[in-house]
């Protein structure tokens, strides 16, 4: 299971780099989206799978009889995701913005803006 | 004594206001920090001549083992003393020579900040507290060389002197972060007891090759004497202080400091004697050709150094008792002839060739006066304090024939600059069109001190040797020394040969168009000096700089990630093959068909997201990858994870559409041969992120912190979803850094909406 | 955008999902839920009603600008770390109180719901925050 997961996150980790590669803007986005939905699954993966259900205590009782799933990765991941949200929306409103500003969505032609 | 230290550096940063407040006098007043120094350091004279250093110490920087530790011996004492002494006169001095200057204020700021490191470099007992101070002094050094920084030359200059002494700094820095290790302590007066324990060490030729470059560049030695001469752009204040009598005798002092450590082996007088000797008369041979005043002081400042280190090198008792008298001779007359020379050009308008000088002996006959006292002094004429040094000196190289004929042509040398400077700008006829007149009293009062105690000092030889050398030496040394100084030491063979020297240099000076003009000849042989080398060196950098930022900064957000995969690839895949690569995976979750076809569905799912030419397929394959990572986490105990993530994957959608709507579509293309290279990029980054993954299932902390968090989160945070308990209670400042990064998303957002280059139409 | 069906739909699904989302919210302590899914579930509420109806009405409806929610989301979150401070324990320690309703019937509140409460104004406000703006774009 864990093997094919890491086939996963590599195949994500691939994607997400070759499209931030590309000239389009959009096409930087996505591949940012790959990226972080990558990065999630590995902390995912490396933190552990376990079969022992979700880290929550049932009503009544004091303590965790079976060894739960770990739940200090899912609240890494839980604010990982709504962050990377509120960064791919930045991204696009950036993306937009400097769209509109110079006319262009070729990364290339972007070179002599810094100044 | 670190009260007077807090108390100088104070000084400084009055010294900008209090110039504002009294232009006239801020150099006189502020002279009054050093004076003291100099007269506390005085009553201390009696309880160090007998063997009593004055200590004080506190704890600075705990982790680092930093003792704020001062320490006052015979060594320390004739140091500080010529530097607050020459110091107070130096401040006098500048009051005149900047008079209506209006960045007076800024000059005393940096030369008194200037004092006091110098000051901390000779009183500290602690290793590193030497390197602070070292490097404190090469720091006010560069802004005093750059004072008229409106100058290029000025500017060059004093980067090329900050840019050897610091990386002399850094070689002294391994020195001494080496030469702790050996000795087991950062104390230099514990150092200096364990001189047998740190020789027979296994770093000591390290160490003692670290320190020595680290002295070499502060004091001018050669191959990195090329600084000083240029240095001479600083003001004269700042020359006749700096470069004349402190700062480049900080290496001296180090070396002596560390000599009963590091000193008396075969390496120590192999490394110290051939460099102070090159030095010594390289220095001795470049100032007679010569013509400007500074300069000519200058070289023979770097020849005075060379000689300091070549008699350090030799290491006999009477080296060192040679060593240290001539350490005082020269500071006295050196300061002197470097106040004259600036005072000349100061009354001349701005003349600094002596060959275009003449006649002055009416216009500045105290200047005269105290040139021609100082000039002397460093010929080595009796009954001067330089006579007697020299002497000494002549004495302690009696089994150095060489050596003895070596110093010869350097005292002829010395003979011919002071004569340069003390007789010939004064005699003769004026040249047509030469103004002159007489320094103010404020930069007369260092001069005529300083002459005065040229002459004075010898006639009380004894006693000076008795107070301020032989507890100087004695340190020096390691053991108790005595020291007989005396102006008439009866009429020997070093008489002669003192004598001789005398006549030979005068035989120098009479010669002198032959030597300039034999310079002149060899003005072109200056390319292959180590000045040249420097310059070289500085511009290949440059160069290699320029080169590599064409190369790596291309502009293209493209080319950046690149480099910044590749190079973390490589990196990380390093690392991972040096780990041991991958070791057995044991223990693993068993592949269910429900994962297993997810995970083929996911891998599909971005393959048609990275090769989709629609913008909307490709978004929704990458909708299709988040809806299969939410199921995957309810497979795996995470529903919390699952829902945030199937809404958030389906806003995603909805907001890439809103703002693809007004993107174009995919219309750039790269070349096919980009394409390859890229997908090669990624791809390796891919496959080490997997193997990354497969080894990070190996690593088993203990007891992982998750642990407490389930053990606690109903007994002591009242709640049973433990993620949220995490978020809410037992992590919530992380939490509060998080919804504060969204929020400054938003706003940044908003920001770039909402103010428009163009108004187009301007919402409420 | 703006069809029938579409508004329609949004019409009866609106206000379920905004008490689903509150109930998510205050359920989260206990159960799957909590403050970032709750404002996901909201702000997805308001978003399809801007889509199906305007932007314009969803701010209508919404009656504060969303900057405005994000910055008391702050505040509230803010301020609920501050209570432990008056009995010298570290920011944001979680406080209980029981509140009895009826003999048998305790309630437990804390600050630690309080601070999820701010979470979810700021996740809400975030997300209309971009929505509006990216859907106001000309």
């Amino acid at each position: 299971m864990e093997v094919a997961l890491a086939i996963v996150i590599g195949v994500l980790y691939a994607g997400g780099l070759y499209l931030m590669m590309r000239r389009n803007l959009i096409q930087l986005i996505i591949g940012l989206g790959l990226l972080s939905h990558g990065a999630n699954l590995l902390i995912f993966t490396a933190g552990g799978l376990r079969k022992g259900g979700a880290p929550i205590l049932a009503e009544g009782e004091k303590a965790f009889s079976a060894l739960p799933a770990d739940p200090l990765p899912q609240a890494l991941i839980l604010t990982a995701i709504v962050i990377s949200f509120a960064v791919t929306a930045f991204a696009l409103v950036l993306f937009l913005r400097t769209y509109q500003t110079l006319g262009t969505d070729d990364v290339d032609a972007m070179k002599e803006t810094d100044t | 004594m670190f009260t007077l230290l807090t108390f100088c550096f104070a000084a400084a940063l009055l010294a900008p206001w209090l110039h504002r407040r009294l232009p006239a006098y801020a150099g006189a007043v502020l002279a009054l920090a050093p004076a003291s120094v100099f007269i506390w350091l005085f009553f201390q004279l009696p309880a160090v001549m007998h063997g009593h250093p004055v200590e004080q110490s506190f704890l600075w920087v705990e982790g680092l083992d930093l003792e704020f530790a001062l320490r006052l011996d015979g060594l320390s004492l004739l140091f500080a003393l010529l530097i607050s002494g020459i110091g107070t006169l130096i401040l006098f001095y500048t009051q005149g020579y900047f008079k209506g200057h209006p960045q007076q204020g800024r000059f005393l700021m940096y030369i008194i900040a200037f004092m006091t490191s110098m000051l901390g470099v000779v009183l500290s007992d602690h290793l590193l507290l030497v390197f602070i101070f070292w490097e404190l002094t090469s720091f006010t050094s560069y802004l005093l060389i750059g004072f008229n920084h409106e100058k290029e030359a000025a500017r060059t200059a004093a980067l090329q002197a900050m840019l050897v002494t610091v990386l002399g700094g850094l070689f002294l820095l391994v020195g001494s972060i080496l030469l702790a290790q050996a000795a087991g302590t950062w104390r230099i007066s514990e150092i200096i007891q364990r001189g047998a324990e740190i020789q027979a060490h296994a770093h000591y030729l390290p160490i003692l090759i670290l320190i020595c470059i680290g002295a070499f560049t502060k004091s001018a030695q050669f191959p990195f004497h090329f600084w000083l001469p240029n240095a001479m752009q600083a003001p004269t204040p700042a020359s006749a202080y700096l470069h004349s009598s402190t700062m480049v005798k900080a290496g001296i002092y180090l070396l002596a400091r560390l000599h009963p450590a590091l000193g008396g082996t075969e390496e120590w007088a192999a490394i110290l004697i051939p460099i102070g000797t090159i030095t010594f008369l390289l220095g001795a041979v470049m100032a007679i050709g010569q013509t400007v005043l500074k300069r000519l002081l200058a070289y023979t400042t770097v020849s005075a150094l060379g000689a300091m280190i070549l008699l350090l090198g030799l290491g006999t008792p009477y080296t060192i008792k040679a060593m240290m008298g001539f350490v005082l001779a020269h500071a006295l007359y050196k300061a002197t002839l470097f106040m004259i020379a600036g005072g000349i050009t100061h009354e001349t308008g701005g003349e600094t060739s002596i060959d275009k000088l003449g006649g002055l002996r009416k216009a500045m006959p105290i200047s005269f006066a105290c040139a021609l006292l100082a000039g002397l002094s460093m010929g080595g004429f009796p009954p001067f304090l330089g006579f007697v040094a020299k002497e000494t000196w002549l004495h302690a190289l009696g089994d150095y024939p060489l050596l003895m004929i070596a110093t010869m042509i350097g005292g002829a040398a010395y003979v011919l600059v002071g004569f340069s400077i003390g007789w010939r700008p004064f005699m003769g006829e004026m040249p047509a069109g030469l103004h002159a007149h007489e320094m103010p009293p404020a930069m007369r009062v260092g001069p005529i001190i300083l002459a005065v105690a040229c002459l004075g000092l010898a006639f009380f030889a004894g006693t000076t040797g008795h107070t301020l050398i032989e507890p100087a030496a004695s340190a020096i040394a390691g053991t108790p020394l005595k020291v007989h100084l005396h102006l008439w030491a009866g009429f020997n063979k070093y008489l002669v040969i003192s004598l001789a020297t005398l006549a030979i240099g005068i035989g120098f000076y009479r010669a002198r168009p032959l030597w300039l003009n034999l310079a002149q000849r060899m003005a072109g042989w200056a390319r292959f000096g180590p000045d040249a080398t420097y310059q070289k060196l500085f511009a290949s950098i440059l160069k290699f700089a320029a080169w590599q930022t064409r190369l790596l900064q291309t502009g293209h957000l493209r080319h950046y990630i690149r480099y910044i995969v590749l190079a973390t690839t490589v990196l990380v895949f390093t690392a991972f093959l040096r780990a041991g690569g991958l070791h057995k995976l044991e223990g693993l979750t068993p592949l269910t068909v429900r994962t297993g076809a997810l995970a083929v569905l996911m891998i599909l799912a971005t393959v048609a997201t990275v090769h989709s030419k629609s913008r909307l397929r490709s978004i929704l394959s990458m909708g299709v990858v988040g809806y299969c990572m939410a199921l995957l986490f309810t497979f795996f105990g995470a529903p919390d994870l699952a829902m945030t993530q199937l809404v958030i994957e389906t806003l995603t959608v909805i907001l890439m559409a809103l703002a693809f709507y007004h993107l174009p579509s995919f219309r750039h293309s790269s070349s096919v041969r980009t394409h390859a290279i890229d997908l090669t990029i990624a791809i390796g980054g891919g496959v080490v992120v997997t193997l990354l993954v497969l080894a990070a299932l190996d690593v088993q902390t203990p007891t992982p912190i998750s642990d407490y968090y389930l053990e606690h989160s109903y007994t002591k945070a009242h709640g049973r979803n433990v993620v949220n308990v995490i978020l809410v209670d037992f992590r919530a400042l992380d939490t509060l850094g998080e919804i504060t990064v969204l929020t400054l998303a938003a706003l940044g957002a908003g920001a770039l909406l909402k103010l428009r280059p163009k108004k187009k139409e301007d919402r409420p | 955008m703006t069809s029938l069906i579409l508004r329609t739909a949004t019409r009866y699904m609106f206000p379920p999902l905004l008490v689903f989302s509150i109930y998510l919210l205050l359920r989260g302590h206990h159960l799957p839920g909590g403050g970032f899914v709750g404002g996901l579930t909201a702000g997805s509420a308001f978003a399809l009603y801007a889509l199906s109806f305007s932007v314009a009405a969803a701010r209508k409806l919404l009656r504060i600008d969303p900057f405005d929610m994000i910055a008391t989301g702050l505040f509230i979150a803010l301020i609920s770390g501050l209570p432990p401070l008056l009995s010298g324990e570290a920011f944001l320690t979680g406080i209980w109180w029981e509140i009895p309703i009826r003999p048998s019937v305790t309630v437990s509140l804390g600050t630690p719901i309080i601070f999820d409460i701010g979470v979810y104004l700021v996740v809400l406000g975030v997300l209309l925050s971009l929505v509006f703006l990216l859907a106001e774009e000309e």
